[in-house]
């Protein structure tokens, strides 16, 4: 157990993550259509700006601009041969931010969803998606990052690639799903699927879980899912801050700092052990679920009931998981 | 397979259990059977259009109703589109010979700022699957972008899709672009992507938003057939 984020686990009940990057960055100009990573050599002191957001607001976690940082998603910027630079220096400057707190403060270097379909539905291979994130891996791996972090993935398929990049780095990993389907991600796996599929890997994630997908309410619906399973793995709960809403030309998440503190403070008693946000999660936000986190004692585990009042309703009235009977379609014979 | 006792061979069945079979088929994603399938019913005498609407399109309907109910997800849906695309190509020659009625064209693209193309590239995969035209303009469509290709291709339906919350007005810019240039009602304008909703739908203009790629399926369908019914009342 010699990374930070073991260290911080092994200590703590609970620890708090970042918030949003993208949006962050698009306050700070990043122009839609541009490659955030891009930000990362070209204007070094925004991205240590929003990295020293997320920590001066108490975040014992952040996670690197890096999240499009795969080859296939930098080949649409024609910054595919810049892979292991940029991705060295989301986690250098993560680095320098972290080391600067004067408290443990974890750098997870950040690996999002290639964007592509894998096979047999789509034209990825299990090969060709283990290169690119290994090839992330490296760079953020020299670039002083703690852990890696893999995030908002739909596919099992590329959650398996995922971990076994982090294998051939020799890098301790966090991963977690995107469900915003009817409680599915869109691939169609349930909370309970993904502990399956994280009990099976060789290369186990130091935790697993949620973040994005719809709203706050649905992301601790899927958590209540991760935890009725009993997993060994703690549990990450990095949900939006509420729900965009499109207000005079102009795209804001209704989800207030006292409603994500709320949020954060029902995650924990949903068996989250690391807690943060995603879309729409300002500092102002963080401060807030700090606090909360800090000032409420551990309650019991919320009903969906006691979520949707404090948080607001679902999007989907069932979330794949339990004995809900599927109707099946009858069919004629089945081909051999 | 092939030499199991209770193995299907599609062309002993009577056309009617074909058909049946080949809905199976597709539901299953089974390229080369439902490929097979279409060259039966197509060397038994059966008119291209027939096999496209009756074979392909009313199994893909099917497909698309169980992934609309949270029967089916993604990967299967994707799968059945793939084989409906096969039967397509050997019947799409076939159609333009013989002048058989369009379902209708579709010209979709990701808006200007965004890179996300996973939920367009299923709103193709399923439209195609229903016997729609689709023109693919990728990610990153400029306003000019969305009206030439219309223009160009003589489009019923310009679909926007967009996955970030800062990308989603650039659906507005491109409607309202249409307004001024007077053809906004020339087209049916669907949008889509995850962080989109009905009310946002109507507040940026478009017809409809559509939630998943069932439903903008089953939205361009019903949009088509007013449109239709309109050219016959006027």
């Amino acid at each position: 157990m010699t990374d930070a984020l073991s260290r911080l686990l092994a200590d703590r009940d609970w620890l708090m993550a970042d918030g949003a990057t993208g949006t962050t960055l698009f306050n700070m100009g990043l122009q839609s259509g541009d490659a955030p990573e891009l930000w990362n050599t070209d204007h070094p002191d925004r991205i240590r700006t929003l990295y020293r957001g997320a920590v001066d607001a108490g975040s014992d976690i952040f996670l690197t601009n890096s999240f499009g940082g795969t080859a296939a998603r930098l080949k649409l910027h024609d910054a595919q041969s810049r892979v292991g630079e940029l991705n060295r220096s989301a986690a250098e400057l993560g680095r320098e931010v972290a080391d600067a707190a004067g408290r443990p403060v974890v750098v997870a270097g950040s690996m999002g969803p290639t964007g592509e379909i894998m096979a047999p539905m789509g034209p990825l291979t299990h090969e060709t998606a283990v290169e690119m994130f290994h090839e992330q891996a490296e760079g953020l791996k020299e670039g002083g990052a703690d852990v890696l972090w893999v995030e908002t993935i739909s596919a099992p398929e590329e959650y398996r690639a995922a971990a076994e990049a982090a294998r051939l780095a020799q890098m301790p990993w966090v991963g977690t799903m995107s469900f915003d389907t009817a409680g599915r991600t869109m691939m169609g796996v349930t909370s309970s699927d993904m502990v399956t599929l994280v009990g099976k890997l060789d290369h186990k994630p130091l935790a697993f879980g949620a973040n994005c997908g719809v709203g706050a309410s649905d992301l601790l619906r899927t958590v209540l899912g991760f935890s009725a399973m009993g997993p060994e793995i703690p549990v990450v709960a990095k949900g939006n801050a509420g729900i965009p809403k499109y207000v005079d030309g102009h795209i804001h998440y209704d989800g207030t700092p006292e409603l994500m503190g709320q949020y954060a403070v029902l995650a924990r008693d949903s068996g989250a052990k690391i807690i943060g946000g995603c879309c729409g999660t300002t500092p102002e936000h963080l401060r807030s679920m700090r606090a909360a986190l800090e000032s409420t004692p551990h309650g019991p585990r919320p009903t969906l009931e006691q979520i949707a009042e404090q948080l607001g309703g679902f999007s989907s009235a069932s979330d794949g998981t339990g004995d809900a009977p599927v109707a099946q379609r009858p069919r004629r014979r089945r081909r051999g | 397979m092939a030499d199991e006792e209770d193995d299907i061979i599609l062309s002993e069945l009577e056309t009617e259990d074909l058909v049946l079979q080949m809905h199976d088929d597709l539901y299953d994603g089974l390229k080369e059977e439902i490929e097979e399938g279409v060259n039966i019913l197509l060397e038994r005498g059966w008119a291209p259009y027939k096999v496209l609407t009756e074979a392909l399109v009313a199994g893909m309907t099917i497909v698309g109703n169980d992934f609309r109910d949270g029967i089916l997800f993604v990967p299967e849906v994707l799968l059945a589109a793939n084989a409906m695309k096969a039967g397509m190509a050997i019947l799409k020659p076939l159609l333009a010979e013989t002048g058989a009625p369009r379902m209708g064209k579709m010209v979709i693209g990701t808006v200007k700022g965004d890179i996300h193309d996973i939920g367009k590239n299923l709103v193709s995969m399923m439209m195609e699957g229903a016997g729609f035209e689709v023109v693919d303009l990728g990610i990153n469509n400029p306003v000019e972008n969305y009206i030439e290709a219309a223009k160009k291709e003589e489009a019923d339906i310009v679909g926007m899709s967009a996955l970030l919350t800062t990308t989603m007005p650039y659906m507005k810019v491109v409607i309202d672009t249409m307004v001024e240039q007077g053809i906004r009602d020339e087209y049916i304008v669907l949008v889509g992507g995850a962080p989109l909703n009905e009310e946002f739908g109507r507040a940026i203009g478009a017809d409809a938003y559509c939630r998943d790629a069932a439903v903008a399926v089953e939205t361009a369908k019903d949009f088509i057939a007013r449109k239709h019914n309109q050219v016959a009342a006027g």
